[in-house]
This record gives structure tokens, sequence and C-alpha cells, in this order.
């Protein structure tokens, strides 16, 4: 029990922690490409200083839903991710939801982040609302094709035993079905945490906006949480890619020597991963809205495959 | 206390139930005039009925055996005997728990109705909730149609009961043909049976053991339930009526009735006609994700709310038949165990929904009664008027989307479980069919989820978008209460899932002779699991826990920030805009446009806009914009079959001469002809 306690507490603090620093690392690696110096990897946590200081307007329009969604979309963000294995195959909150609670969890904070968007009114936030929740619905199948691919091979849908089949069949990510859940999961990684080509996270033009629609009216603290979840929801389904799908390094013990490599090699796969991320986004331009559904098509159609080709191999 | 007496009281219970929703209909009929007293009789025998009806089905459920009961009839051939068996408790369970919501609710809403007669409402109300009561209990062919086509009619005239607007007297119509040629195939059905075994007694025709017309009595007991419960294409009489009845009716029609339909299958199918072929498993397995998908895409363009929550009923009705479809599956593919579970995940989507949707639509009726309207783009800002109305719609609204802590995750969760291990129970391309329907099932989850943001987001929150969405008051706190029912049990039947699905034990024995609930609670039922060993586990109980205990945390870091950040309220920014009013806000329309361009190969959208200019045409002067959505079935399926039948009615009218003396002749002939071929010495 007091083990479960403290690594669930340590697990959350380095979630919190590392969550900004994953988002760092994807804009300054980005920047590099682009030929531009960049923010360092620590502006997010510079930006979460400051906007934990700063004061708040909150909209007369609107209700306490508005308050509300940032604590929910914090708080799920958080929760899922102590039921994800990072370092260790075992997750300290495993037993108490596997990937389908972390789908739904997150389904719950986008819920009320979408509420949030519509309660001041501004048809700005109506609009990110609205793209939010389609684009999310249209990837949720090609997510659950993913998955259950993953699950399939596993036959759990408990993500440490996720984890460690992985791991008990070391050749595995180089089968058919497993290269296509990842890209097809990759796809949704992309449009879920909104870049390019599905979202542009830099962007505030009226028009393009998705992400940052919603969260047009807030300010100081409670976009700090925003922020912050919207980081961890990131790192969180970068874990998931990542330790589904390419386990080497994860310890299943908890002797130092078994964390050091773990933890290095996890960190070592988020650089490689935040690499790719940022190579799609480099070399891609932005979607029209409508031709989104395509790219989610797309993702539907790996993740069919996938399913398909467990029966071939 | 012994045994004995506790099964006396609650077959005592089960009866006096009926007789109490008798009271409860025969009262007001005597007070009619009197609309304060036919209020309190009806509201307080139907609470009574309710609740007596909760304690009976909970012990039947509990103790997993069946009970009977029987009376005279004076009629040849009708039987009434009654059977309570834990498959006709779970849903007489949901009838409880609804019956108690919505008469406690009627008490309230029915003193404000401007236009009908609170006596005749509840006389039609607690007659519903009667034929309701028999049709789950009947164990008797006849009595089974008898109490079946007293609900219809009752059903009937409810829906048409502000027959002054000729919207619901053509959904009235809709309803009335469409229910009956369900249960016109019903009698079919049942006259087949009867042929086959002798006996119009349900005991009789259990496991037939002839050589079934299986086809033939599937098709035509898939047709006469499925018209009952919705499932597309027979779903069409399904969004006409609910909306127009009024909402403690809709709550009941949409909660209890839809159900009658997934009872009389689950009877038909798992009782009556054995193991299934494979062919007639999946295509309820593929009625259930056309059902949920067609039903969720109509319900998010919708932008009257009671029509969403009407098409959103489609949807659940198909979740319902995916859960069910799937247990058919492993039935024919003799794997018992997952059978139960699919069983279970089905189960527990029914009383799921009965409670959630029963919240929403006492919501919406809350809504309507506040606001005068159904239309969501003339709504917005409730929150402020209406605080405790939008609270509990809220909790609605979480709970049909399926988010946890509430209990539509449970369900939903149990649905993936049991698709997820269809995949490893058989070697063939057959299995391929599950994760396709997981991956439906997440399409329509997370299309429902788009649908509520929208019905909540539209309706409750932001600026009011026109006067009498600014003047709404709050109801009545017997309405509330009513309300809160439901919602209660949308919690408990979350948080408590590992320890009240036990209970569904009965079922699945009766049905599979599976118990499965000692797998479907792990970690001394602190934690649900899908039964099959490693297959995943999720704690309600500690989700719902940590949930809260992370918005307190996040609540001080937001409330104070550093070093206690300054709040202030202030006009929204609305990048730079100044002077925001609700004619800027997004509307339900707008809302839902994305989806519908999307699929505008479903919708067919079609839209006019027709603007006047003055001298430029950056200035019009007026816009007039149109937008409609084609009603696919109602006008490629529906239509060619109304024109041929209604060709054929014209030329009937030939033998309609109008002459009583014709009529009596044709009665004669019939009579004459019905004797030469009916009647065998």
């Amino acid at each position: 029990m007091t083990s479960i306690l403290l690594s669930a507490a340590l697990q959350l603090l380095f979630v919190l922690m590392l969550a900004p620093l994953v988002s760092g690392v994807i804009k300054t690696l980005k920047a590099r490409l682009q030929m531009r110096l960049g923010p360092g990897i620590f502006q997010p946590y510079r930006d979460l200083y400051k906007l934990l200081r700063k004061g708040m307007v909150i909209p007369e329009t609107a209700s306490w839903i508005f308050s509300a969604a940032p604590l929910v979309v914090f708080s799920t963000a958080t929760l899922v991710g102590l039921m994800i294995p990072m370092i260790s195959a075992e997750a300290p909150l495993s037993l108490f939801g596997g990937v389908l609670a972390v789908v739904y969890l997150l389904g719950l904070g986008r819920f009320f982040l979408a509420l949030g968007g519509l309660d001041t009114g501004s048809s700005f936030g109506g609009l990110g609302s609205s793209r939010e929740m389609t684009i999310s619905a249209l990837a949720e199948p090609a997510m659950m094709l993913a998955i259950f691919t993953v699950a399939l091979s596993a036959n759990s849908t408990n993500l440490s035993e996720v984890a460690r089949s992985a791991i008990g069949q070391s050749w595995r990510f180089l089968a058919p079905s497993q290269m296509l859940a990842f890209a097809a999961l990759f796809v949704v990684l992309i449009a879920e945490t909104g870049r390019i080509p599905v979202d542009n996270p830099a962007t505030h033009l009226e028009l393009t906006m998705i992400h940052e629609a919603m969260i047009l009216e807030y300010s100081g603290p409670y976009l700090a949480l925003i922020e912050w979840g919207a980081w961890i929801k990131q790192l969180i389904l970068m874990t998931l890619l990542i330790n589904s799908f390419y386990p080497f390094g994860l310890s299943t013990d908890l002797s130092p020597a078994g964390v050091a490599v773990g933890l290095g090699s996890y960190l070592l796969k988020l650089v490689l991963l935040s690499s790719l991320i940022v190579l799609v986004e480099t070399t891609n331009a932005k979607m029209r809205l409508f031709r989104v559904p395509e790219l989610l098509a797309v993702a539907f159609i790996l993740g069919a495959l996938a399913l398909i080709s467990t029966f071939l191999f | 206390m012994p045994e004995g007496i506790i099964s006396a009281l609650t077959i005592d219970a089960w009866i006096a139930a009926l007789f109490a929703y008798a009271a409860g209909s025969l009262g007001p009929l005597f007070c009619i005039r009197n609309a304060g007293l036919a209020r309190i009789v009806s509201s307080m025998f139907g609470i009574a009925g309710g609740l007596l009806q909760v304690w009976s089905s909970t012990a039947v459920l509990l103790e997993g055996r069946k009970m009977f009961w029987s009376a005279p009839s004076g009629v040849p051939v009708v039987e009434i005997t009654l059977r309570l068996d834990p498959l006709a408790a779970l849903f007489l369970f949901a009838l409880g728990v609804v019956a108690t919501a919505v008469s406690l609710y009627s008490f309230g809403y029915l003193s404000h109705s401007r236009e009908s007669s609170p006596g005749l409402l509840g006389f039609l109300l607690n007659l519903q909730l009667l034929s309701l009561s028999l049709v789950f209990t009947a164990s008797n062919a006849l009595l089974f149609l008898i109490a079946w086509e007293v609900m219809a009619l009752t059903a009937y005239c409810l829906v048409s009961f502000e027959h002054r607007k000729e919207a619901t007297r053509e959904a009235g119509i809709l309803f009335f043909v469409m229910s009956h040629v369900g249960t016109g195939f019903l009698i079919l059905g049942f006259l087949t049976l009867q042929s086959l075994t002798g006996s119009f007694q349900f005991s009789s025709f259990h496991g037939v053991s002839q050589p079934l017309p299986y086809a033939t009595l599937f098709a035509l007991f898939l047709i006469g339930f499925g018209v009952k419960a919705g499932i597309v294409p027979l779903h069409i009489w399904l969004p006409a009526a609910h909306p127009v009845a009024p909402s403690n009716v809709s709550a009941l029609m949409s909660g209890i009735v839809v159900k009658t339909g997934i009872y009389g299958l689950m009877r038909v199918y798992f009782e009556f006609l054995g193991v299934p072929p494979l062919w007639a498993a999946i295509l309820i397995l593929a009625v259930g994700v056309c059902s949920g998908l067609l039903g969720v895409l109509y319900a998010l363009i919708e932008t009257d709310l009671k029509r969403l929550l009407a098409y959103s009923t489609i949807e659940n009705v198909g979740i319902i038949f995916i859960g069910f479809g799937a247990s058919l599956v492993f039935n024919a593919l003799a794997k018992p165990n997952l059978a139960a579970l699919a069983l279970i995940a089905s189960l527990a989507h029914i009383a799921n929904h009965a409670l959630f949707k029963t919240l929403l639509f006492l919501a919406a009726g809350s809504v309507l009664h506040g606001t005068g309207t159904r239309n969501m783009e003339r709504m917005g800002g409730l929150l402020r008027a209406m605080p405790a109305t939008a609270v509990l719609f809220l909790v609605g609204a979480i709970a049909i989307s399926g988010f946890p802590p509430l209990n539509g995750f449970v369900s939903e969760w149990f649905t993936y479980q049991a698709l997820l291990a269809g995949f490893g129970s058989t070697a063939s391309l057959i299995r391929l069919v599950f994760p396709v329907a997981g991956a439906m099932l997440a399409l329509t989850g997370a299309l429902a989820a788009t649908a509520f943001v929208k019905a909540f987001g539209i309706s409750f929150l932001a600026l009011p978008r026109s006067q009498e969405a600014g003047r709404a008051h709050e109801s009545h706190w017997t309405m509330l209460a009513g309300m809160a029912i439901p919602a209660v049990g949308c919690l408990a039947l979350g948080v408590g899932s590992a320890w009240l699905l036990p209970a569904l034990d009965s079922v699945t024995a009766q049905l599979l002779n599976v118990q499965a609930s000692s797998g479907l609670a792990a970690h001394n039922g602190f934690a649900l699991s899908s039964g099959a060993a490693r297959s995943g586990t999720v704690s309600i109980p500690a989700i719902a826990g940590l949930l809260i205990l992370l918005c307190a945390v996040a609540a001080l870091v937001g409330r104070t920030g550093i070093r206690g950040s300054v709040r202030r309220t202030g006009p929204p920014w609305d990048c730079g805009l100044s002077g925001l009013t609700s004619e800027n806000e997004f509307t339900a329309t707008a809302f839902s446009k994305p989806l519908r361009m999307i699929f505008a190969a479903l919708y067919q959208p079609k839209r006019e806009i027709q603007a006047e200019f003055d001298v430029s045409p950056y200035y019009p002067k007026s816009i007039m914009f149109e937008s409609e959505v084609e009603q696919t079935f109602e006008r490629r399926l529906y239509a060619p079959i109304k024109e041929k039948v209604l060709n054929r009615a014209f030329r009937l009218r030939a033998i309609q001469a109008g002459s009583i003396h014709a009529y009596l002749a044709y009665i004669f002939i019939t009579l004459v002809v019905l004797l030469l071929f009916g009647v065998r010495p």
C-alpha cells in the first residue's frame, strides 16, 4: 500500500515536471529545424510561473462551468498520468483503469473544456469547441482500432500488462500489425495534441485555430492549469505510443539500476518521438479543416489494416 | 425474518404495485373536476407503485428465483398468469425507479400545464405504468398481447395529448400506424409459436423442440419488437412521437416503453428460440451498430432539444443491441462465459439508459416549462435562471456520454471488453466483426459526447438568445426532486457498479446458465474486471475519489496562483472586439456544421440564402437563410410505401358504399368464410 502511494507520488511529480519540458524540447527542436534560435527548452516552466503569478479576468458572461473546466482538464490529465507506465512497466494506478479509462478520462477533460469554450458566449470559443469535438470524434475510431490491436496482442486493456507483454516479445515491434497500429496512433497523436497539419499550436489566427480558440478567454492561473493539462495529455499520448510499441529499457522491477536504465531509455525515446513530431510539423502545411477527416480516415484504414494483419503474421 | 415471509411479502409487493397503478389511474377519474386532488391521487399512487416495484424486483434479482401469480379471467383461452423472473425483474426494477421519478415530477409538472386536464393525464400515465408492468410479467401470449395493445393505445393517447397542435396529431397517427404494424407481426409470431406447441403459455414455448422455421420467427419478432425498440430503419416514429408528448411522458417512453421491445427480443431469442444460428446473431449486432451510429448522427444536427434526446435514444438502443448481439454471437459459438459478459453489458446499459434518459427528458421538460420552447436556438444562459435543472442535466449529459465516474462508462466499458474478448473467441474471419463494432461504438460514443456538449452548452451556457430564455425560471421542487432520483441513480450505478452488478447474475443464470459475477469484481469489489484472466480492470470509486482530490488541489492552485492572484470579472475579450451580444454567439446549427459537411452524403444538406442589397453587395439590407437536411429514411424508404398503400386504399373505396346493409352483408360473409375454414370438427 505504502509502496503504491510512494510510487504514485513520485510519478505524479515526474509527470507534472516532465510535461512542460517535453513541450519545450519540441518547440526548441522545431525552431532549430527552421533555423531559428528558439526560446530554450525551459520556457514552458517560465510561462507557467508567469501565468500562476498573474491575476485573471473572468468574463462576466461566464458561469461556474468556465471555472470548473480548467480544474477538470488538469485533474483528468494528471489522473491518467498515474495510470500509464513510464519508466517502469508497473504504473502506480494501472489496476484502477486501463487504456479505456485513459481514453474516456481524457474525453471527460475535453468535454468540460469544450463547455468552457462555449460558456463565454464568444463566437471564437464556440468555433473552437465545435471543431475540437468534431476532430476528436473522428479520431476516436482510429484510436480504438489501434488500441484494440495492441490490447489483442497483450490480451488485456491493462497498460502495465500491455507493456509487459511487449517486453516479453522483443521483436514484436517489427510485425506489420504493430507498425500499422503505430502509424494510426501517431496520426491520432497529431490530431489530439493539436499539431500541424491538423491544428497549429502557435497560431492565433481566428479562422484556423482550434484549441487556442477554445481557451481564448482564459487567463492567469486557469490558463496555466489548461496549458499544463494539455502538456500532460501530450506526454501521456506520447508515452502510450512509446511504451506500447517500443518498450525497450522499461524496467520490470524497482531496483536502482533498472530505474536508471528505464529513465534514460524513456527520455531518449521521448526525444526521438519529439523529433518525429517536429519533422512532421515542419515538412507539412496546415490542412484545411475539411481535409482533416481524410487524414483521420487514413488513420482509420491503417488501424483496420493493423487488425487484419494480426491474422496474417 | 424467515424466508417464507420475505418471499410472501415480495409477491404481495409485486401485486400491490399493480393495484396501486390501477388505483392511480382510476382515482383521478372520480375527481376529474378537481385538478388539485386528481394530481395528488395520481402522483401518490404512482410513487407507491414504483417503490413497491423497486422492492419486489430487487428481491427477485438478489434471490434469483421466479414467482408466479394467477387469477381467473372469466374469458376462455386468456389466462391471467403472471411470472416474475430475474429477466422481468430487471426491467421491472427500471420501471419502478422511472415510475417513482416521473410520478413525483408529474406532481409539480401538472400544476403548471396550461391546456390539459391533470386528471386525464394522471389516468393515462398510471394506465401506461400498469400495462408496462403487465407486459414485463405476463407469461401468457394472449395476456401479453392485450397488455401490449393497452400500452400502445395509452401511449398513443399520451403522445397526442396536446392534440390542438397539428404536428402532435400527425406524430400521434404515425406512432399509431407503426405501432400496429409491429403488433401485427407480433401476433403472427405468437400464432406461429402456438401452432408449433399448441399452447399460448410462455412456459410451453421454452426451447421448442420441433425443427423451427427459425428465419421466419426471427424476422417476425425482430420487426414486431424492433418497431417498439426504435431500431433503424423502423425508428421513424420515435423522433416524431417522443418530443411532442408531455415531458413526463417522453421520459417514460424513452426510458421504459422503448425497452419493452428489447425485453421481448431477449425473451424470445434467448428463451424460446434456443441457440441462434450465427447469421441471426451477427444481424442483431449489425442492427445495433447501424442504429447507434445513425441515431447519434441525426441527434447531432437536431436543434430541437427533445428531438435530440429522442434520436439519442435510438443511439443507446443501438449500444444495447451491440451487447445483445455480441451475446447471441457468443451463444452461437458456444462460449457461454463471454455470452454472459456481453449480456451483462447490455443489461447494464438498459438500466443505465433508463436512468439517464429519464433524467434528461425530465430536465428538458423543466426547460420547456421554464422557457416555453424546445428550440435550442432560442435558449442560452439558462444556467443562471435554472441552476438546479442545469446541474441535473449536466449529470445526465456526462452519464450518457459515457464518461467516468458515472454509469454510462460502466456499460460501455463492459461492451468494449466483450467485443475485445470476442476477437480471441474464434479463429474464423467472423472475429473481425468485433473490433469493427468496437471502433464504430467508439465513434458513436465520441459523437454522442459532441451532441451533448452542444445540447448543454447551447441551451444552458453563455447569454440568453431570446426573451423567453431571459425570463426563464426554476421549476417546482417536486420536479427537481423527480429529476434528482435518476441523477443519484446514475452516480450509484457508476460508483457502486462493482457491488451492484452481481445482481445481474440471476439474469445470466436464467438465460444462459452462467454465473459471471464472481469474475466481474476484483480487489474486494473495489474494481471492475471483465472476468477473463489478465483482461483489464477499472475502479470507478478510485477514479471518482482521485478526481475529486485532484480537482480540489487544482482549485487551490487556480484560485490563488502563486502569490494570491487577483480575480476580477470583466467583459469577454473576444479577440479584442467589444460589445458581445447574444447575436454573436455560436448557434446549435453552427456547432454541428463541420459534421454536417463531413457527413454530407448522409444528410444531403440543402441551404438557401436570399439577400437583399441596397447599394453595395457587401451591405445586405436583409438576409434570409434556410437550411434543411434530408430525412433519408422517411423520403427514400417510407414515402414510396405510403404512396402505394394509399393508392390501394383509394381503390378499396369502391366497396365502401356507405350503406349499412352492405356492411352487414360484408360482416356476414366474413363470418361464414371464417366458420367454413377456421373451425374444424
